[in-house]
């Protein structure tokens, strides 16, 4: 009789179709008044031994109808949820709310790609104004008065201040000057930098950015500075065997002086950077003039070293493969798009120079 | 500097190919520019002979020519004025480039007429810019010879690139020296032929005397007069000479100075002696006084120029370009030569000044060799009286050679020391001996004592020697050593105001703006815009009116670049630059500021939220940023409505420490949008990085020790009615005051003006957060604090709880 009554009630566990008809069979089942309950009831007119059986019996019998009920309650509940779920869809083909993300400037990524390598060669960075005097940017710097190397420079001038003829720097070597006028040797500073050149065509912008390097110590010597533009270049263009060329040339604050090529390649017009047989002019660099040390209040006869120069938006250029110095400057949003950095994207020699 | 393969054979001699030649130049720093070889560019093009011209059938201007090319005669159409049976020229047949007009020739149909081939210009062959007919050969040229190889074109031109301090390579035979002391040959005497210096016999005294009234400008002036001479053609040797370097032959007498001039970088001067009056005096200009120049021009003499005049008056500009009435023309007879020396400086600042270039100027400017004056003259009498005839007059000698002999040291070991390079003494000796040095004597500790050559001014010391020996001797021999460490890690390289310019960079990236870096000029209306310049500060000679003086602010090239971008259809925009603004002409007059603007739609539209306009707490945000960022006390910053008038009055705000301005931020103001041109609304800010405190660095590198509370913090509203000036800060400011130690935090979360509200007033909703730190708040604990923050809210704003 018990075996009808569980299978009456399984089905109607199974039956019920939501939470309020499986609380009914509940009810009809296990309740106060249920049907389990009723028999339960009975027990008290059995004997000890039909009572023990009879209870055993009708509590399995509870026991599977609750387990019953709880697997269908959990069956209705997923359900239900499945159906919540399937009302909530999305359309998740949507864009997501706007966000910008703004770029660094490929001057700003090049200098710290170079104060990155720099630093690793025990170099700290110096700066110093762009408005100057003509002592600072010239006379200290051996170009005597009337000389043409200074009419090389096209300088812009501004009013005198006194008996100071002013001007904006032409390269970053003032900030040598000011580094060597106000701190002993040894010295190994980078100065990075606008400068400025009255000069304005496909290849020449008005202002533009020099970095400059300045070693003084008792032994530096023009091995050095090969070996330190070598480890930079290679660095820099992450090129590990870019052969390097250094020329005499001529400058009058370094003797002597040279100018350095990179190997390059031009063949089908097309620029690439390596061991290719061809030449590209990057930098200008010698071992510092005495009369530089000694406009310095340096000591020539003791202290000696290295200077060298280049510009910033032509490795840029030849790095990043930019065409167009003039674009550097106009601020457009799709070339800043194009040619910035992400943020988050700051070189380091631990992690990268370049992604 | 520009010469011939054959021309430098004239003084090396040499085994050495074209290649090995070019290569050592560029490693003596005597860097090639290029290495023309035109019997390649012009192989095609042959001499040729008109056999027949007729005119063209159906055009008036156009001829039909047939030509005998040596190996066929041909059809060619030509439209020269000058083409005509008889003539010898030079023909290039179809298929040829023809490098002076950049095409390459096709046959052609010209008029019903064909053509196959063209007889060419001087220009169309790049020899010249002559282009009014077509070129007419001696009749003795024969026919079918390439014509390169009759023009004495054959001949490899090589351009080296001379650095201001090579003098001495500005002539042919300085170049030949360096190579011959880098080991490619032998450098030749000054003997034969048009090298023959000898020195010839006056057979009279010089008519014409010299006299220099400033030996500062003019130190030495040797003259002779050479009388009886037949001007004319140069020979053959001299033309292809000078044609080859691109200079257009133009009398014997003036081929044989330019010759010089690029031979032996020794400038000399020719005048008709019969149009000279009285005597030569080499004298300053006089005001007033001007010159017609042989190259056509006029020019205004002054003071500070020197002239060689003659008794009336000025008749060549020293050193940079003779005058057209004392010039020397096909009927001259009589000459007076001059070889001189001039003031390189004064030589310089003059042709600067009057815009004259010349050869002989950039020779004179960089310095012209002081103890071969007589030399130079001597081979220019030689090269007269061979080509011209006549007759010499003994030397008229102004002045004297000066004084140029110094002694310099060279330890032989600072080759080693400076150079890096190992090299033994004997090959230091030999180097310095073939480029002309002269050893006057070795000291007891080696040190040798180096008496320089005449023609190298420009070494002065012991590391021009060292540099004249490592360069003989190659930089590429100089071993590449690494700079030595003098700590096993690497240190920072920047200081901490450098490394916020970066972090401030990237904040504003990582917040939407994009970097430009803008000139630092701007025009001086637009810096009146921004509070206008200092008037040391405006350039003398700006590049143009849009870039005359340096900007005050950063934010007026920011807004024009806004307005660019605007005009290519990007209103929506964020741009910053982080850069100089001027204040003052001196090295601390500029400051370093992080600028940037924001135009447009800060939100554009878009389906999940709402499109609005850029306002001014976008840029009080940004400011922000960056002062965090940099390290500035933010917590602690003020703000006041005092901002400059480039921003809007009522919408703008100045960040500030104290008294010091950290920023400014707000909307920019619609008239300086209006003047830019620039549609609005655009916001900006511009944050002092050199303003923000530096950090205290006392107690090494740990922060304060956090307190976290463990009892739960409580959060209360408040809406306080008050005046509608009344700046939300004060309310906040007096909440936060009420309990310092409890009030953790107030937020404003509304502003309310309107109904409801009592008219001038408006309710501001601020979310207060107690923390307490010793026991959880109750209730009455609750409500005590809230009446201490009412009250102290009363007090400050005169304000009340909205009911």
């Amino acid at each position: 009789m018990l075996d009808a009554l569980k299978d009456e009630l399984l089905s109607q566990v199974n039956a019920a179709s939501d939470l309020a008809a499986l609380e009914e069979v509940r009810v009809t089942a296990l309740g106060k008044k249920g049907r389990i309950t009723g028999f339960m009831k009975e027990l008290g007119g059995l004997s000890p031994d039909e009572r023990r059986e009879r209870g055993q019996q009708l509590n399995a019998l509870k026991d599977e109808i609750a387990t019953a009920i709880d697997a269908r309650k959990a069956d209705l509940a997923r359900a239900h949820l499945e159906a919540r779920l399937a009302a909530e869809r999305i359309d998740v083909t949507l864009p997501t709310r706007p966000e910008t993300e703004g770029r660094i400037h490929p001057i700003s990524q090049t200098i710290d790609e170079m104060v990155a390598i720099f630093a690793e060669m025990g170099f700290s960075v110096a700066e110093g104004p762009d408005v100057e005097d003509d002592f600072h940017n010239f006379t200290a710097l051996n170009f005597p008065p009337g000389h043409p190397a200074r009419d090389m420079h096209d300088t812009f001038y501004l009013p005198d201040a006194g008996d100071k003829k002013m001007l904006l720097r032409t390269h970053t070597s003032p900030v040598q000057v000011r580094t060597m006028l106000n701190k002993k040797p040894p010295i190994r500073i980078i100065a990075p930098g606008r400068t400025y050149r009255s000069d304005y065509d496909m290849t020449h912008t008005p202002m533009f950015h020099q970095i400059e390097g300045l070693v003084i110590d008792e032994a530096t010597n023009m091995g050095h500075l090969k070996g330190c533009l070598i480890e930079f270049c290679r660095a820099f263009f992450d090129v590990d065997d870019l052969p390097l060329r250094f020329r005499p040339s001529f400058f009058p604050f370094t003797e002597p002086s040279a100018e350095v090529d990179i190997g390059c390649s031009r063949k089908g017009g097309e620029l690439k950077l390596g061991n290719y047989g061809d030449w590209l002019e990057i930098l200008g660099c010698g071992m510092v003039h005495p009369n530089v040390l000694e406009a310095c209040g340096i000591d020539s006869t003791k202290y000696q070293g290295f200077a060298f120069g280049m510009g910033i938006e032509r490795v840029a250029m030849l790095k990043y493969g930019i065409p167009d110095l003039r674009t550097f400057f106009e601020a457009d949003l799709r070339w800043l798009k194009h040619y910035g950095f992400v943020p988050l994207d700051v070189p380091s020699m631990a992690q990268g120079l370049t992604r | 500097m520009k010469f011939t393969l054959s021309w430098l054979k004239d003084h090396l001699e040499t085994d050495a190919t074209l290649d090995q030649i070019v290569e050592k130049l560029t490693a003596l720093g005597l860097e090639v520019e290029s290495v023309e070889d035109r019997s390649k560019e012009l192989a095609p093009f042959r001499v040729a002979h008109v056999v027949s011209a007729e005119k063209h059938p159906d055009a008036d201007k156009l001829r039909v020519l047939v030509v005998d090319t040596g190996t066929e005669k041909l059809q060619v159409v030509c439209g020269a004025p000058n083409a005509r049976v008889g003539l010898k020229g030079v023909f290039a047949p179809e298929g040829t480039y023809v490098p002076g007009s950049d095409i390459t020739l096709k046959k052609g149909v010209i008029r019903g007429v064909e053509s196959n081939g063209m007889m060419c210009s001087e220009r169309e062959l790049k020899l010249s810019e002559e282009h009014n007919g077509i070129i007419e050969l001696p009749d003795d040229a024969p026919v079918g010879v390439p014509f390169a190889e009759y023009a004495g074109l054959g001949d490899p031109v090589i351009d080296i690139s001379l650095t201001p301090d090579r003098a001495d390579c500005a002539g042919v035979r300085g170049i030949a020296r360096d190579l011959a002391a880098a080991g490619l040959g032998r450098l030749k005497p000054l003997m034969d032929g048009p090298l023959n210096a000898e020195p010839v016999k006056g057979s009279f005294p010089s008519p014409l005397g010299v006299s220099i009234e400033r030996p500062d400008a003019c130190p030495m002036f040797v003259g002779r007069t050479i009388r009886g001479v037949k001007n004319g053609p140069s020979p053959k040797w001299l033309r292809d000479k000078l044609t080859a370097i691109g200079l257009r032959p133009i009398s014997a007498l003036v081929d044989i100075t330019n010759y010089l001039t690029f031979d032996s970088a020794r400038p000399l001067h020719v005048f008709d002696a019969d149009k000279v009056k009285g005597g030569i005096l080499v004298r300053m200009g006089r005001p007033g006084e001007t010159l017609k120049a042989l190259n056509g021009k006029e020019y205004e003499l002054d003071g500070e120029m020197t002239v060689v005049a003659d008794h009336e008056r000025a008749e060549s500009l020293a050193g940079i370009v003779g005058g057209e009435d004392t010039g020397c023309t096909d009927a001259t007879v009589n000459v007076f030569v001059e070889a001189a020396l001039f003031d390189p400086v004064r030589t310089a600042q003059t042709g600067r000044r009057l815009g004259a270039e010349s050869d002989a100027r950039y020779r004179f400017e960089r310095g012209v060799d002081p103890a071969a004056v007589v030399q130079g003259m001597e081979r220019a009498t030689r090269l007269i009286l061979e080509i011209c005839g006549g007759e010499a007059s003994e030397l008229v000698v102004a002045g004297q050679e000066p004084e140029w002999h110094r002694t310099l040291p060279l330890r032989p070991g600072r080759v080693a020391s400076l150079g890096g390079v190992d090299l033994p003494r004997d090959e230091q000796v030999r180097i310095l001996m073939d480029l002309g040095c002269t050893i006057e004597r070795e000291d007891v500790d080696g040190t040798l004592r180096i008496v320089p050559p005449s023609w190298r001014a420009d070494i002065h010391g012991e590391a021009d020697l060292v540099e004249e020996v490592l360069r003989v001797h190659g930089f590429d021999a100089i071993p590449a050593t690494p700079l030595p460490r003098d700590s096993v890690l690497t240190r920072p390289a920047l200081s901490t105001k450098q490394r916020r310019v970066g972090l401030a960079k990237r904040t504003l990236a990582v917040r939407g703006l994009s970097e430009a870096v803008t000139w630092s000029f701007m025009s001086a209306p637009v810096a009146e815009l921004f509070g206008g310049v200092d008037a040391g500060l405006k350039l003398l000679n700006p590049i143009s009116a849009d870039l005359d003086v340096m900007r005050p602010s950063i934010l007026g090239n920011l807004i024009q670049a806004a307005g660019r971008n605007a005009d290519r259809g990007l209103a929506d925009i964020g741009l910053f630059e982080v850069g100089p603004a001027f204040r003052k002409p001196t090295p601390d007059g500029q400051d370093i500021v992080a600028a940037g603007i924001r135009a447009g739609n800060a939100v554009p539209r878009h389906w999940a939220v709402k499109a609005r306009g850029v306002d001014a707490f976008d840029a009080k945000a940004d400011a922000l940023a960056v002062l965090e960022a940099a390290g500035a006390p933010t917590a602690n910053l003020q703000v006041t409505t005092d901002a400059p008038n480039w921003y809007h009055p009522g919408r703008s705000g100045v960040l500030r420490l104290g008294p010091t301005v950290m920023a400014r931020f707000g909307e920019i103001h619609p008239l300086v949008l209006d003047t830019l041109g620039v549609k609005g609304p655009v916001v900006g800010f511009e944050v002092f990085l050199d303003a923000i405190p530096l950090p205290k660095k006392k107690g090494g590198t740990a922060k304060p020790l956090v307190q976290l509370s463990p009892f739960q913090p409580v959060e209360r509203d408040f809406a306080f009615a008050v005046g509608k000036d009344v700046e939300a800060d004060k309310i906040v400011r007096a909440a936060k005051g009420a309990d310092k130690a409890l009030v953790k935090d107030v937020a404003v979360f509304d502003v309310y003006q309107g109904p409801g509200v009592e008219e001038g007033k408006k309710s501001v909703a601020v979310s207060v957060t107690l923390q307490p730190t010793d026991r959880t708040l109750t209730e009455e604990d609750i409500e005590a604090i809230g009446q201490k923050i009412v009250a102290a809210v009363a007090k400050a704003t005169g304000g009340s709880l909205r009911a």
